[in-house]
């Protein structure tokens, strides 16, 4: 089938399979390798995308449903070499450590701080639990949140 | 110095790898490509133990599909075990043949069966659906005990056991007096649970043969890239070095899980050539909880005598220590080595004996993950130490104060054989108390109990031996492999730095904490440092990064490489500068002659060294390149105070950590901002082992956890923020002065964690629960203990 789709600002038509998964397309036929695949039961948020501006996990939806939609995935974020502050944030207070989890979880936070711009910790740490990271005790995450919703204009 | 200063040692420098990782531009192993490459699917057994029959002629006419092999297509060397473990008889280890796809029996579920591989994923799946594989179902070993009665039937029936080693360190008799004649003894039965690693990364592997040239190229998601060319090479596929480039690139956390060589590895470069196309595997999730090495799993009973006044006389330790199915790349030595020889722990114990039987069983192989042997030893020293305590009235702090080691007893000669040769561990727990408010913890409790919940606190000070290793000890010890590391430093002409190294990056900051090394030696910025890892090709060998040794071997690599560099440029400098070398000082970077104004700086001298017009030819040779290995004198200690604190709902049995604290001695800090993020990730998965997480079989061999819906990860709100703190205490032996940190809040906090969970409810009389204390178990003791009462 033929979709159309907008992906980090720019027009995509192409033809897939009905049972392509949105990071599959994301990441093989677009090859954002940015979205990762951490799991296969929708519960690490790797895949984090915002979707039509909601974040969502791109393991959990088809293609053909983000058909029309307009897409933003971590390659899209930052404004040319500068940061955006969620990626800064997690910069300055090593909130990533391999790496891996990191691109869902600026992307998980970038909407939580959108959606609750005087977001207490305890409300990052409730807001994360779609988003599992292994390195980082979460500890230094939660930190860069923080920061980054200051600077969003919390 | 000019560029370096706000760079070198002891910096929180911001990380040089984070950008790439930011924008989503790193690079794991599935984010390569290859040309014309082929995908796999890698079918395997539902069953923990059977015969077993295959056909796959229907699946191999199956839409897209290349080609399919099975076992008995895979010719080729068994998976080799690293470290040769001999029993205490004097007998070499059980080491029962381990084929990359199993040929006629399968004794684990997940264990590979048949290698599909097609011109997708999917076609690749769909024909799996059309092998056809008839199991002959065989009786089931999981548990250990049964393992033990041959008549339940063996795991492998080539050999005559399920015991893998019997094995013993220490001197039993001294024990078994120590204990005839002491005051009192404490006694404690231990299961330390089964993990998972679960790196978020799942593995992944591409095999790419050249056909033209014989060159093998395989793309791997590995903690020591030369490590799996040496195993997979010499021992599985019969490859010399030369025809044989194993790339590591970005890997998203290992934690132990990604040092050994998997089958997986072997496959996809075996078959690159047999269908002469790459080859390319990438688990899945429920996939990675099947096949890759799970950690821990030991059942253990301890015995603790004191004398009357609470002073250690002996421990007495019996553990069975779970292999799985096959031996896993260090699976022996993690029950042994890494796990006995820690069991004097911070104190002065005497007297210690460890045996430990080994045990294989129909479940996935175990190896070393994050601690490795060192958890499951601290776990059991300081169970059985807060136990003691309690029976005899003695303080937490006290029983510890009365037996820790003291400062001025380094180097310790412990009774099971390793030699510490420094620590502090007063200071540690002083700084601990005070940074978690010991003193406020009686009214905290007092506060709890207002509201009904059940307070407790728990402390865990602990030792640790890492920095692995000096390659004559561990060579005595078994070890097939030596443990030093290699670094080459290479000034370029205009003066910037690549060091290649040995150490491989998985997560720890590398990047930023050896371009420390070289600000600090060297005097200039970290942005004129490029650390290169990852790729036999690149790099002149290494060893790779596990037992947190990067800084403490790699690390010291690089300054021995340094050292070279320093000497060569001063010779080059002293022949411009017409001055003797020995009068060149290093001073801010630059090359002086003492005394005088005259100096150069390195990008002049290396600009010379490139460019050698004006040059001692007869002396040197042109360029400023420089490798060096290094293997240590000795591990290194790195020791301190975990004290956790928790608030139990007894009506629900809920444990919440109210707060978690930790103050290491990991030696010198390089980079303290990085060195905290290690521990807070230690911490999180030493929480996780005491509260969340299990690897749980049935009877049958059915991993029940295996999937996120189901395997209890740590997530954001398990946690409070980690209070972290550090007292230094040098490594003697290296010239950094550093210990490692990588394990260490792993390695110290589950007991802190469960002892402070038994101190909530020992007013109950409950006086030890088993990890993972989930609400279930800690419910249930709350109300058992009611029962009684």
């Amino acid at each position: 089938m033929e979709i159309s789709l907008k992906i980090n600002g720019k027009d995509v038509k192409a033809e897939v399979k009905p049972n392509t998964l949105l990071s599959t397309f994301i990441r093989e036929n677009l090859q954002l390798t940015g979205t990762h695949i951490g799991c296969d039961t929708s519960q690490c948020g790797a895949c984090a995308v915002h979707l039509n501006g909601d974040a969502v996990k791109s393991c959990a939806i088809l293609v053909a449903q983000a058909n029309g939609a307009e897409i933003t995935t971590i390659e899209g974020i930052a404004n040319g070499d500068e940061l955006h502050p969620m990626q800064q944030a997690f910069h300055e207070n090593h909130g990533l450590q391999c790496g891996y989890c990191t691109p869902g979880m600026v992307m998980s936070s970038i909407k939580l701080v959108e959606n609750n711009p005087n977001i207490s910790e305890e409300e990052i740490r409730k807001g994360l639990e779609g988003n599992i990271c292994r390195c980082t005790g979460y500890h230094n995450i939660v930190k860069s949140v923080k920061q980054a919703a200051t600077v969003m204009g919390g | 110095m000019p560029d370096g200063g706000s760079t070198g040692i002891g910096a929180s420098v911001k990380r040089k790898e984070d950008y790439r990782f930011l924008v989503g531009e790193g690079n794991y192993t599935d984010d390569i490509n290859r040309p014309n490459q082929t995908y796999t699917y890698m079918l395997r057994s539902s069953s923990a133990h059977a015969k077993f029959s295959i056909d796959t002629s229907k699946a191999s006419k199956a839409n897209g599909v290349v080609k399919i092999f099975v076992g008995t297509d895979m010719e080729v060397g068994s998976i080799p075990c690293g470290w040769q473990v001999d029993s205490k008889d004097g007998t070499p280890m059980r080491e029962p043949a381990h084929p990359p796809i199993a040929k006629d029996k399968v004794r684990y579920v997940g264990e590979i069966i048949a290698v599909i591989i097609a011109e997708s994923l999917e076609d690749a799946k769909n024909a799996a659906e059309l092998v056809d594989v008839n199991y002959d179902d065989i009786p089931v070993i999981i548990d250990m005990q049964d393992a033990l009665d041959n008549s339940k039937g063996l795991v492998h029936d080539e050999i005559d056991s399920n015991v893998c080693y019997d094995w013993e360190l220490g001197d039993s008799e001294a024990v078994d007096k120590a204990i005839s004649e002491a005051a009192h003894i404490t006694s404690l039965d231990i299961r330390n649970n089964r993990l998972i690693p679960n790196a978020m990364e799942t593995r992944s592997a591409i095999g790419d043969y050249e056909h033209a040239t014989g060159q093998y190229t395989l793309y791997t998601t590995s903690q020591n890239p030369h490590v799996i060319r040496l195993l997979m090479g010499a021992f599985v596929l019969g490859l010399p070095e030369h025809k044989l480039r194993v790339i590591a690139p970005d890997v998203g956390g290992g934690f132990g899980s990604k040092i050994f060589h998997y089958a997986e590895e072997a496959i996809v470069t075996w078959a690159s050539n047999k269908i002469r196309r790459p080859v390319k595997w990438t688990s899945d999730r429920s996939e990675a909880f099947i096949s890759d090495a799970h950690g821990r799993d030991h059942v253990t009973s301890v015995k603790l005598a004191l004398d009357k006044d609470g002073k250690f006389l002996a421990l007495k330790v019996d553990t069975l220590a779970n292999m799985g199915a096959y031996l896993s790349t260090f699976a022996s030595s993690v029950p042994t080595y890494l796990y006995a020889t820690l069991l004097a722990g911070t104190y002065t114990t005497p007297a210690i004996h460890c045996n430990v039987k080994s045990i294989f069983t129909n479940t996935v192989p175990v190896d070393a993950y994050r601690g490795a042997g060192r958890p499951e030893a601290t776990y059991l020293i300081e169970r059985i130490v807060d136990k003691a305590a309690r029976e005899m009235g003695i303080s937490q702090v006290e029983i510890r104060r009365k037996n820790f080691i003291p400062v001025d007893a380094f180097p310790y000669q412990t009774p099971v054989a390793l030699q510490y040769d420094s620590g502090n561990y007063n200071a540690t727990l002083d700084a601990a108390l005070k940074k978690a408010d010991y003193e406020g913890f009686a009214a905290r409790k007092a506060d709890s109990a207002k509201r009904g919940m059940l307070r407790g606190i728990g402390f865990s000070t602990y030792l640790e031996a890492c920095g692995i290793a000096p390659s004559a000890v561990v060579g005595s010890l078994g070890a097939r492999a030596g443990l030093f590391e290699c670094a080459e430093v290479r000034v370029h002409p205009t003066g910037s730095v690549t060091v290649f190294t040995g150490s491989h990056s998985h997560g720890q900051g590398h990047e930023t904490t050896f371009a420390q090394l070289v600000s600090e030696k060297l005097g200039i910025s970290t942005d004129m440092v490029e650390i290169s890892h990852g790729d036999t090709n690149n790099i002149p060998f290494g060893m790779g990064t596990y037992g947190s040794r990067s800084l403490a071997v790699g690390g010291e690599a690089i300054v021995k490489a340094m050292d070279k560099v320093i000497a060569k440029a001063k010779k080059i400098a002293a022949h411009i500068m017409e001055a003797s070398a020995d009068d060149i000082e290093l001073n801010n970077g630059n090359f002086e002659i003492a005394g005088t104004d005259k100096s150069m700086s390195l990008a002049d001298i290396s600009l010379a060294a490139y460019v050698p017009h004006n040059y001692p030819h007869e002396e040197l040779e042109p360029g400023l390149d420089e490798k060096a290995f290094y293997d240590p004198l000795n591990f290194t200690y790195p020791g301190g105070c975990h004290i956790c604190e928790v608030e139990i709902n007894p009506n629900t049995g809920e444990v919440k950590v109210e707060g978690m604290t930790a103050v290491d001695d990991v030696g010198k800090v390089i980079n303290p901002m990085i060195v905290e993020g290690q521990i807070h990730g230690g911490l999180a998965q030493g929480i996780g082992q005491a509260l969340l997480e299990n690897a749980a079989y049935d009877n049958n061999g059915q991993l029940l956890s295996g999937s996120y819906m189901d395997y209890a990860m740590p997530r954001a709100d398990n946690f409070v923020d980690f209070k972290v703190g550090n007292e230094v205490t040098l490594c003697t032996h290296n010239s950094l002065g550093v210990k490692g940190c990588g394990e260490v809040g792993a390695i110290g906090s589950p007991p802190a964690v469960i002892n402070a969970v038994v101190d909530a409810l020992s007013e109950l009389g409950v006086d030890d629960i088993s990890m993972p204390a989930t609400s279930e178990k800690v419910w249930n003791a709350i109300n058992q203990a009611k029962n009684k009462n």
